[in-house]
C-alpha cells in the first residue's frame, strides 16, 4: 500500500529557507501569501496491506530517521 | 594516544585531523570505515571529521549517525572514552543523540568560510587544558548548517552545567552579533557531553596547527588531548619542525 509522510518544522523554529522562498514569491508579484514554511514529503510504498501494521512501520521510520523530533513534526497518510 | 578517525562516504576533512593528531601526539591515528562494527582495541579517542557525509541528504549527519560504527562510538563514549566531532562530526553527534540540540541551516542562509575568533569557555577538560580560560583563539570555519538550536530547557541545562566549550566572538573576545557566523543561540560554537568526554564543535582547530597557514591556535586542542593521554609536551621538537621557514624558490 501507498503512504505519504510529511515532515515539517515545529512552530517557532527558524526557517530561513521558507523566508527566502516567501521573498522570491513576492518578487515574482505573487501577492496574498502571508507566510510560508518549507517541509519534506516522502512517498512510500509499503509491503503490507494492513493499515495498522503500515502505521507502525511508518511511525518507526519517522521516529528513527525521517524526522528529527527535536525540531520537526511528522504526519502520516495511508492510501 | 590511540586515535581512530571514523570515515563516512562524503567525509573530507579526515586528512587534516590525521595530520594534526600525528604532528602533535607523534602517533598516526587509524582510519575506521563506517561499516565496521568496532573501534580498534584500546582506542582512547574517536574522531568524527568534517565533510558532507552522505551528501547532507535528509539532514546533515542524519544518515551517518545511524551507521553501524556509531554503536561502537556510543559504547566508547559510555565507557568514558573521548569523542571529538568536528563540523559534520558535530552534526553527526547531535543526530546520534550523543550531544543535545540540533544544528540547523545558518540563519543568514550563507555558507560561511572564514577565519573566526572563539572564546575558550573552560579549560578543565581533556580537550582544552592547554588553553587559558577565556583565551581568544582564531581558527577556521566552513559550514552552511552550523546554527546551534535547542529548546530553552536544554539550553538552560547546558549553560547551567558549564557545558559550553567555545563561543563565537570578535577579536577582542566580545560577543558581538556580527561575530556570530550562523545565528547559534548564545553564540555556542561547541559543547561537551554531561561527562565532558564528548566534544562537538563547528570550527576546525585541526586546520590551524602550522604557522604556514597563518595561525597555530588549533594546536592547543591536540596538545590538550596529548597531555590527557600522558604524552609529554612535544612543543620544542614540534615547533622546530613546523616553524622552519619555507625553502627559497
Amino acid at each position: 500500500m501507498k503512504a505519504r509522510v510529511v515532515v515539517t518544522l515545529k512552530d517557532g523554529i527558524l526557517d530561513p529557507q521558507g523566508k527566502a522562498i516567501e521573498g522570491a514569491l513576492k518578487s515574482l508579484g505573487i501577492a496574498g501569501i502571508d507566510s510560508l514554511r518549507q517541509g519534506k514529503i516522502f512517498e512510500i510504498e509499503l509491503a503490507t496491506n494492513d493499515p495498522t501494521a503500515a502505521e507502525g512501520v511508518l511511525r518507526g521510520a519517522c521516529d528513527k530517521l525521517l524526522a528529527n523530533q527535536v525540531v520537526e513534526n511528522f504526519q502520516v497518510e495511508i492510501f | 594516544m590511540k586515535a581512530a578517525i571514523v570515515l563516512f562516504p562524503g567525509s573530507n576533512r579526515e586528512q587534516d585531523a590525521i595530520r594534526a593528531i600525528e604532528k602533535i601526539t607523534g602517533k598516526k591515528p587509524s582510519i575506521v570505515w563506517h561499516r565496521e562494527n568496532s573501534l580498534p582495541a584500546g582506542s582512547d579517542l574517536a574522531v568524527l571529521p568534517g565533510g558532507f557525509s552522505y551528501g547532507d541528504y535528509l539532514r546533515c549527519g542524519a544518515i551517518a549517525a545511524r551507521a553501524p560504527i556509531m554503536d561502537a562510538v556510543r559504547a566508547h563514549a559510555g565507557r568514558g572514552g573521548l569523542v571529538l566531532g568536528i563540523c559534520n562530526g558535530f552534526q553527526i553527534l547531535v543526530e546520534a543523540g550523543l550531544l543535545p540540540g540540533v544544528l540547523m541551516r545558518n540563519a543568514n542562509l550563507r555558507f560561511v568560510c572564514r577565519m573566526q575568533h572563539l572564546t575558550v569557555e573552560r579549560v578543565d577538560t581533556p580537550f582544552a587544558s592547554q588553553y587559558a580560560k577565556g583565551q581568544i583563539i582564531k581558527v577556521a570555519i566552513a559550514h552552511g548548517e552550523g546554527n546551534y538550536v535547542a529548546d530553552a530547557k536544554t539550553i538552560a541545562r547546558i549553560e547551567g552545567e558549564g557545558r559550553v566549550a567555545f563561543r563565537y566572538s570578535d577579536a577582542r573576545g566580545a560577543r558581538d552579533r556580527g561575530a556570530n557566523p550562523n545565528g547559534s543561540v548564545n553564540d555556542i560554537a561547541g559543547i561537551y557531553s554531561d561527562n565532558f568526554n564528548v566534544l562537538g564543535l563547528m570550527p576546525h582547530p585541526e586546520n590551524l596547527i602550522d604557522s604556514l597557514v597563518g595561525g597555530i591556535d588549533g594546536r592547543g586542542m591536540f596538545e590538550s588531548l596529548a597531555e590527557f593521554n600522558g604524552i609529554p609536551n612535544r612543543a620544542q621538537t614540534h615547533d622546530a619542525m613546523v616553524d622552519r621557514p619555507p625553502p627559497p624558490n
